[in-house]
């Protein structure tokens, strides 16, 4: 088995996953980034909306993860997420009634909106990989 | 004297207080335990937060453009910002009175400066209220099961106004949650951020963004994050000051009712006494 990592996920009211796990895939500000056991120390802001993917075993688990930060130092991962569900969690018709609101309301343009299609369409894209 | 009937009443009447302030105990030892667990789950956050801020402040104070950072450069502290946490019902011994007293001692070593209260809790919004005192907001009934979304509404004014430079500083006064029988009264100072003890381990890191526009997202989330711990905590603190408080109230109401309960054996003594006398001398008297 492959070298695994320490990786954390916590949300302002619970710390949500506290696993080994041999990879991540993590929505960062400028992209997805995949971090396995030995990469190099970085800190990044997270996407407004992204889907986060970790393997733990032969188990691929998926979480819809909304703004934040990432902190990967030697041996751990940290995610200090501003809020996160699980994609068991989430409620399939209520993710697509918002993201079809948010895309109506989007005309505006404005930094916010966008900000909330990009959380809705997270939701959405979570429920789909689960 | 008070007759055998009138004790009768005043011992009913303490034992259905009694039972009302034991009702009250349980119910807060049952409140009490969801909060402490609520403000536990919230630690790793805090912490880990902590932690980053004090890599990126290592990393940020490097930049050039840190000094005109409305974040992180040092101002002349006139006007300040004190979010002032209290609960919105008492019936909790001295809780809010502590609160109250520490924020007169906060305004008391600030005079001189201009303070701008942001208010939670019922208890303080009347009590400055009455005073006339500068409020920039308040916000009641929002104890009860605090959220993060509450607390990032609560912050957002602030943040703003120290973005902008309306206040230079920033304190939270509450009630800490240390143990069942003590508050912890803190008196934090959010912003300007205080040194970081142990700057953090500035390993190599690669910076996606740079540290300082990072830390630019990161500070107003510490003032959000900051916000809600205090109100976990006051929640928490409140329900253990409420349950010692009403624990009092059911211990005074036994000690109450055990000297009811003795005087008015006494009088049914004395009743008695008084009957057999009179039918001893009447039968003497018979004779």
């Amino acid at each position: 088995m492959a070298e695994s990592i320490q990786f954390q996920l916590v949300s302002p009211e619970r710390m949500l996953v506290d696993e080994r796990v041999s990879e991540v895939q993590i929505p960062a500000r400028e992209g997805y980034i995949g971090v396995m056991a030995g990469h190099a120390p970085l800190l990044s802001e997270l996407m407004d909306g992204g889907v986060l993917t970790f393997k733990a075993g032969a188990e691929l688990k998926t979480l819809a993860v909304y703004g934040g930060f990432v902190e990967v130092q030697p041996g751990r991962v940290r995610v200090l997420a501003d809020a996160a569900e699980f994609g068991s969690e989430i409620d399939a018709e209520k993710a697509k009634a918002r993201l079809a609101v948010a895309l109506k309301a989007s005309g505006g343009d404005t930094a916010a909106l966008l900000a909330e299609v990009a959380k809705a369409q997270a939701a959405v894209d979570t429920v789909v990989k689960r | 004297m008070p007759s055998l009937i009138d004790f009768r009443r005043r011992i009913r009447s303490v034992k259905n207080t009694q039972q009302i302030t034991k009702a009250m105990k349980m119910v807060s030892a049952a409140k009490l335990r969801r909060a402490q667990e609520r403000v536990i789950a919230a630690r790793p956050y805090a912490q880990t937060m902590r932690e980053m801020l004090a890599n990126l402040t290592a990393a940020a104070a490097s930049d050039d453009r840190a000094g005109s950072s409305p974040w992180l450069a040092t101002r002349e502290s006139k006007r300040v910002d004190l979010i002032f946490l209290t609960s919105d019902t008492g019936l909790a011994g001295a809780f809010n009175s502590n609160l109250l007293k520490a924020a007169q001692k906060f305004a008391d070593e600030h005079a001189g400066k201009e303070i701008t209260l942001t208010l939670v809790g019922r208890k303080g919004r009347d009590f400055y209220r009455k005073r006339g005192a500068k409020i920039l907001s308040e916000h009641i009934n929002i104890l009860n099961k605090p959220t993060y979304q509450d607390a990032a509404g609560i912050a957002k004014d602030v943040i703003r106004r120290y973005r902008d430079g309306e206040t230079d500083g920033v304190y939270i006064i509450n009630n800490d949650f240390k143990s069942v029988m003590s508050a912890n009264l803190s008196v934090a100072q959010i912003l300007p951020l205080p040194p970081m003890a142990g700057s953090g381990s500035s390993a190599d890191y690669i910076y996606e963004q740079s540290p300082l526009e990072m830390l630019e997202q990161l500070i107003p989330r510490l003032v959000e994050v900051s916000v809600f711990r205090s109100m976990l905590e006051t929640v928490a603190a409140y329900q253990a000051a409420r349950m010692t408080a009403m624990d009092t109230a059911s211990t005074n109401a036994k000690e109450v009712i055990e000297t009811l309960t003795l005087h008015m054996n006494r009088v049914r003594q004395a009743a008695i006494t008084k009957e057999i006398i009179e039918v001893v001398s009447g039968a003497a008297a018979a004779e």
